[in-house]
């Protein structure tokens, strides 16, 4: 894809509207006040701050006497280098439920164990449950359809001292952690709880801790000390191909 | 006239093999309490505050009880003996008891009749306050007329009270019918009720007494201003159901989630705590006027919403029965259900349409509860938009009751004011459009639509057959619902349950059963 863009030569982008780099863009918000030609003024002068200009409201409404809602049309200023741009580079190709058995079966010798919740307050199963249910989600079988794995789902508000000492128990390998709720960042709270108490047991080396959920990202994950994130978009055997690689790495470390 | 050809005859089976499950969960009800109904009772006697280590009262009182281990006498024997004793008030006896100078075994149990007229004008003061909100409701409805077609119902989450009355206040003005304050994630797990106004919460706010009047303030404000009764729903669900149940009742509340099922299975609840819990209130509710919500449309999120589809219309059909024995009638059941099959499935439409009508031949009085798609929302917001606009199309065709917006942020955060905006002008726009088009409809006979319906109907008769030989206790350890396995002894609260000794005594039934009946529409 890079290469493809070098090629062209179009190291600098913009959002594409329906000629290349003419920067359109849509917008949509609400501001605190009654709708009118003033909020209509505030709502260009805020889209300029943004960077746009050409700014068209294409629809405004009152949501009640003190609030309004805008959506615009811009044309942004700002653009990127997308030669400079760099990304975490993820794996190779994700492996089928068949490969990941097979490679574990060759490379590990055992079962891989696994033990997954949605940790701390949160209520919300749906997550952990889309990556580890048998059923799976979205065709993508769950974690607990796999012969090579042995999978424990706690399901959800377990305490991080009750999820770690219960990974203990079962000697888990991995640890998978769902988090739904992200209200007020609630959820870096916990995630980085858990690293610290898994630190302060000292057994934070020997376990992949894995996190996850709508608004997890992997760079988002590895800043709180995870091994790996897993956001929208990534299903029980993007999750099961990276652990047996992780798996496998550390096992040719220790050699 | 039937849409889907309805087989009476097997609805008529089912509901009786519903009818015996609810029989055989009933007798174990009837010989035990709890914790939390001995709190509500406290609460109903008007016993309420907390104490300098903002304990409540309610919880002061009966973890004495259970110290003292006479939870199975029921709290109400203990307070009117030392009321008859002492001369104190409820409240006082609650704060003599935290500050220790009050021991409840000091005195032998006075009679039953005689703790009757003792403590009759403190039930009293409580079951004229809930017969006033609930006549205050009616008037309401009355005077402003209520409305004929669905309810729009949107939540609120902002974790902050005050934040949350603009937002609803809003809605309203936007024309949400039934506000609800989504609780803060942990809540139901917590065995007391927070105390006060609140304005920290996560994923919700905190339901307590004093957000219950705050946010029914504001709504009879706006409602008064658009000439409309907007409903208040709150959750009276988890190890404080009944508690929650009377202080809707003493804040008038007009809806609440009220399924012990659903505690069972996705908070992991112990199953004999809240169905001992779930009676006592939804006797509550029955009594306050209060429409019920089930949480069948739960089991969708976890199951697959094509194979499982009968296992909701199963529970439906066996919470119909059990809130039967409560003295909730149909008007208050809002018995749930959802639109969650994957939008890739082809004809997934017709399957949802099939279940909603399904739902609204057999519980034609209840007003259902319909709930838009969540497990299949993906952040694509355009999409989404089209996902519920389908959703919306099928209660305009089916007549669904308690509408539950869907938003085109589901999956991305809790609804913003514009998310809700746009889910009310979608809706209003689908219902307005077909205007009369479910009357001229109907569905033809042996096809696509018909078959599907039978074949739910069916599974889910079986389903209540096999549920009936293994009691339900034993069926949910089986895991008959939503893919997931409990067992009778474990999950939270089953230490705060006990048998009920011969003295037992609950002042509150014998006022609910008899005037609950009474004034059901």
């Amino acid at each position: 894809m890079q290469d493809k863009n070098v090629a062209l030569e179009h190291h600098w982008i913009k959002p594409y509207g329906d000629t290349l780099n003419d920067g359109k863009t849509q917008i949509s918000f609400t501001l605190p006040v009654s709708s009118g030609p003033r909020a209509c003024a505030a709502a260009v002068k805020l889209a300029n701050h943004m960077g746009m200009t050409e700014v068209s409201i294409v629809h405004q409404s009152a949501l009640s006497e003190q609030y309004s809602f805008f959506v615009l049309y811009g044309t942004l200023q700002h653009r990127v280098d997308f030669a400079t741009i760099q990304v975490e580079k993820g794996e190779d190709k994700t492996l089928s439920l068949e490969e990941t058995d097979l490679l574990i079966r060759k490379a590990i010798g055992r079962k891989i164990i696994v033990i997954g919740a949605s940790t701390g307050t949160d209520a919300h199963t749906v997550g952990i449950d889309a990556i580890m249910n048998r059923k799976g989600f979205a065709g993508h079988y769950g974690l607990e359809r796999y012969e090579m794995l042995e999978t424990y789902n706690l399901g959800s508000q377990v305490a991080n001292e009750t999820f770690l000492q219960k990974a203990l128990d079962v000697q888990a390998d991995v640890l998978l952690v769902s988090q739904t709720v992200t209200q007020k960042e609630i959820h870096i709270k916990n995630l980085t709880q858990l690293v610290e108490l898994a630190e302060a047991e000292g057994v934070r080396e020997n376990l992949i801790m894995i996190c996850g959920g709508a608004r997890i990202t992997h760079e988002l994950a590895k800043e709180l000390g995870f091994d790996a994130g897993f956001g929208s978009g990534k299903f029980a055997d993007d999750v099961a191909t990276f652990m047996v690689r992780e798996l496998i790495r550390r096992q040719s470390n220790q050699c | 006239m039937s849409k889907i050809n309805l087989n009476k005859q097997t609805v008529e089976q089912a509901r009786n093999y519903a009818a015996s499950i609810a029989d055989q969960v009933q007798s174990f009800v009837d010989e035990h309490t709890t914790v939390a109904v001995e709190r509500t009772i406290c609460r109903l006697l008007g016993i309420d505050g907390i104490n300098v280590h903002q304990v409540p009262y309610p919880n002061i009182v009966v973890d004495h009880l259970c110290d003292c281990n006479l939870l199975s006498y029921g709290v109400a024997n203990l307070i009117g003996t030392v009321i008859d004793k002492t001369g104190l008030t409820p409240q006082e006896v609650a704060e003599e008891i935290d500050s220790g100078k009050l021991d409840l075994r000091q005195w032998s149990l006075v009679e039953k009749n005689r703790i009757r007229i003792i403590l009759e004008p403190y039930v009293s003061q409580s079951i004229k306050k809930i017969q006033q909100h609930r006549q205050r409701r009616e008037e309401d409805l009355v005077r402003f007329g209520d409305k004929t077609g669905p309810y729009l119902y949107v939540i609120v989450a902002t974790g902050n009270i005050y934040e949350d009355i603009v937002q609803a206040t809003s809605a309203a003005e936007q024309g949400a019918d039934v506000i609800a304050v989504i609780r803060t994630t942990g809540q139901s797990l917590l065995d007391y009720v927070p105390y006060g106004p609140t304005t920290e919460g996560f994923g919700g706010t905190y339901a307590t007494q004093a957000n219950f009047r705050l946010m029914r303030e504001a709504l009879d404000v706006v409602g008064e201003k658009l000439q409309r009764y907007i409903r208040l729903c709150n959750y009276c669900s988890g190890l404080c159901m009944p508690e929650i149940a009377a202080m809707g009742a003493l804040e008038r509340l007009d809806v609440m989630l009220n399924d012990a099922l659903y505690g069972i299975l996705f908070r992991d609840i112990n199953m004999q705590r809240t169905l001992i819990d779930q009676h006592f209130s939804r006797q509550i509710n029955a009594f306050a006027g209060v429409i019920i919500n089930t949480g069948e449309d739960n089991y969708l999120t976890t199951a697959d919403a094509v194979e499982e589809a009968h296992t909701v219309l199963a529970s439906q059909i066996l919470n119909e029965q059990l809130a039967y024995k409560s003295g909730l009638v149909p008007e208050q059941m809002g018995l749930g259900h959802a639109f969650e099959i994957d939008p890739e499935v082809p004809g997934g439409f017709l399957m949802e349409l099939a279940q909603a009508q399904l739902a609204r031949e057999i519980f034609p009085r209840a007003p259902l509860k319909y709930m838009p798609p969540t497990k299949h929302m993906t952040g694509n917001i355009f999409r989404g938009y089209v996902q519920n606009a389908l959703f919306n199309m099928v209660t305009a065709l089916t007549g669904q009751k308690i509408h539950l917006l869907g938003m085109l942020t589901e999956a991305i955060h809790t609804p913003f004011m514009s998310d809700r905006a746009l889910a009310i002008e979608n809706a209003r726009y689908i219902f307005q459009t077909t205007e009369g088009l479910a009357e001229e409809i109907e569905f033809k006979a042996g096809g696509k639509l018909q078959q599907r319906a039978q074949e739910v109907l069916d599974k889910a008769c079986q389903l209540l057959a096999d549920i009936e030989s293994h009691q339900l206790f034993g069926a949910l350890e089986l895991g008959v619902f939503a893919n997931i396995k409990r067992s009778r002894s474990g999950g939270k609260g089953l230490d705060g349950v006990a048998r009920k000794s011969l003295s037992y005594f609950n002042p509150f039934v014998e006022s609910f059963t008899s005037g609950g009946v009474k004034h059901a529409r």
